[in-house]
């Protein structure tokens, strides 16, 4: 039986430099997978070749054991979160989400929209146009979109940047809530405690390959950020 | 349920259009390039040289073509900023249902500009419209398609490189030539009140080119978005 995420070998090459390099990982249903790494490591690269949205030079990304790239009904499955809101500054965040919630077929478009808007806690914000909110607001925005269709696997690329406590801490209810109901969720992080906080396996990403992959169970976040600094610090 | 081709071609097309109703900026901006152009060419008119039944086919179809590709200019400019196109990617629609709704809001946007130009230059070109406005709204409607067809799938390539304003018009331009003479032959002979059997030709290659064009950048348009 196929994992519900799995990259074999994967490989993707820019301009001759390796920025995804021989990754080989897996995860089941309702397993998080953390990824650390410095800037440049690759972990971006990394999951937008999951998301379909990058060809890779060698070695395969699969969701459910197909490509997204050319499975539309995989994709159903797949939220992403990503650096850039991947909103319409002139729309309402209702339209917004209710054009995704289109996009994806869902029946009842406004419900599933002010049941994100409600999780996100940006109700209040409904009809007012993306391009009128803060960085912080358009973030949560973001993850309502992500959030709108209940992915079955949700890949966040730093989803917790700019968001305030109050949004940080809706996120991480929503991330836990997710996995307890069976989700895969892989997510890109700077911050230790964050990303230790609601996975279940963590990795350390750094020129482009996987470093270290570990259950969760055995670590201790105080070493784990120390072994971090000296891992990526050590690697040239 | 996953929308279907069509149903979801719709989709983007709505939000297209949404888009520019909220803003109006590109469409404002590109009627008054259109309304602009016509005044010029008619101050740089002789009117003992030529008359203005042989020479308003020519300046309708060079202001429709340049207003064409302003509007086309910006289809895929709104999904740039924040990445929204990678949201349109990731979601389980079909990547010909983005170009078909792409092409029909560009269809809707150049037709809205055609509709209003015509009666401008028909005033003040002093043209007897009157009859064949319709007929010539449909060689309009029917050069749009061709027109739009290549245009978004140029304007789609083009949108990621550094020099899309200048990528686009040369990649278009060559394409165009068959649709600008195809229209303009078919609005002279209207124009002329000759019998329309003579524009049928014209009338033809117009069809040919709708067809082979649309479906050939329908087919085409997944590549570009390849990176």
């Amino acid at each position: 039986m196929s994992h519900v995420l799995e990259a074999d070998r994967l490989t993707r090459v820019f301009a001759g430099r390796p920025a995804v390099n021989d990754v080989t990982l897996e995860l089941n249903a309702a397993e998080c997978l953390a990824l650390f790494g410095p800037n440049g490591a690759g972990k971006t690269t990394l999951l937008r070749l999951f998301a379909g949205l990058l060809r890779p030079t060698s070695g395969s990304a699969r969701v459910n054991g197909h490509p997204l790239r050319g499975d539309a009904d995989a994709r159903a499955h797949v939220g992403f979160i990503s650096h850039q809101s991947m909103l319409y500054g002139a729309l309402s965040v209702r339209e917004n989400l209710e054009l995704t919630a289109r996009l994806y077929g869902l029946a009842d478009r406004r419900a599933a929209a002010e049941q994100v808007m409600r999780e996100m806690r940006v109700l209040d914000r409904a009809n007012a146009p993306v391009r009128a909110l803060s960085r912080g607001l358009q973030q949560r925005v973001s993850i309502a979109r992500a959030l709108v269709h209940s992915p079955r696997v949700l890949l966040l690329d730093e989803p917790y940047t700019g968001l305030d406590a109050l949004g940080a801490a809706a996120l991480t209810e929503i991330l836990m809530r997710l996995r307890g109901d069976g989700a895969t969720l892989v997510l890109v992080t700077h911050n230790i405690n964050e990303g230790l906080a609601v996975a279940s396996h963590a990795a350390v990403m750094h020129g482009g390959r996987l470093l270290r992959l570990e259950r969760r169970e055995a670590l201790d976040s105080v070493s784990y950020a120390e072994e971090y600094r000296e891992l990526v610090g050590g690697v040239r | 349920m996953r929308p279907g081709l069509l149903a979801s071609a719709l989709v983007v097309a709505r939000k297209d259009l949404a888009i520019e109703f909220r803003t109006r900026t590109a469409f404002l901006a590109v009627l008054m390039f259109a309304i602009l152009g016509v005044a010029i060419f008619y101050f740089a008119w002789d009117v003992t040289a030529v008359a203005a039944i042989d020479l308003a086919p020519g300046v309708l179809w060079v202001i429709f073509t340049f207003s064409g590709l302003l509007s086309l200019q910006r289809s895929f400019g709104v999904e740039l900023a924040d990445r929204a196109m990678d949201a349109l990617l990731l979601s389980p629609i079909d990547r010909e249902a983005i170009f078909l709704g792409k092409a029909l809001a560009n269809l809707i946007f150049v037709s809205g500009i055609q509709l209003l130009t015509i009666p401008s230059v028909g005033l003040l070109y002093n043209l007897p419209l009157g009859h064949a406005l319709p007929i010539l709204f449909a060689i309009a409607l029917l050069a749009a398609v061709g027109l739009v067809a290549v245009g978004t799938l140029f304007s789609a390539m083009a949108a990621n490189t550094r020099l899309a304003e200048l990528l686009l018009p040369m990649l278009s331009l060559p394409f165009f030539v068959p649709v600008v003479y195809g229209a303009a032959q078919a609005t002279s002979t209207l124009l002329a009140a000759r019998p329309m059997a003579e524009a049928w030709p014209f009338l033809k290659l117009l069809i040919a080119f709708d067809l082979v064009f649309l479906t050939a950048c329908t087919l085409a348009f997944p590549y570009t978005l390849e990176e």
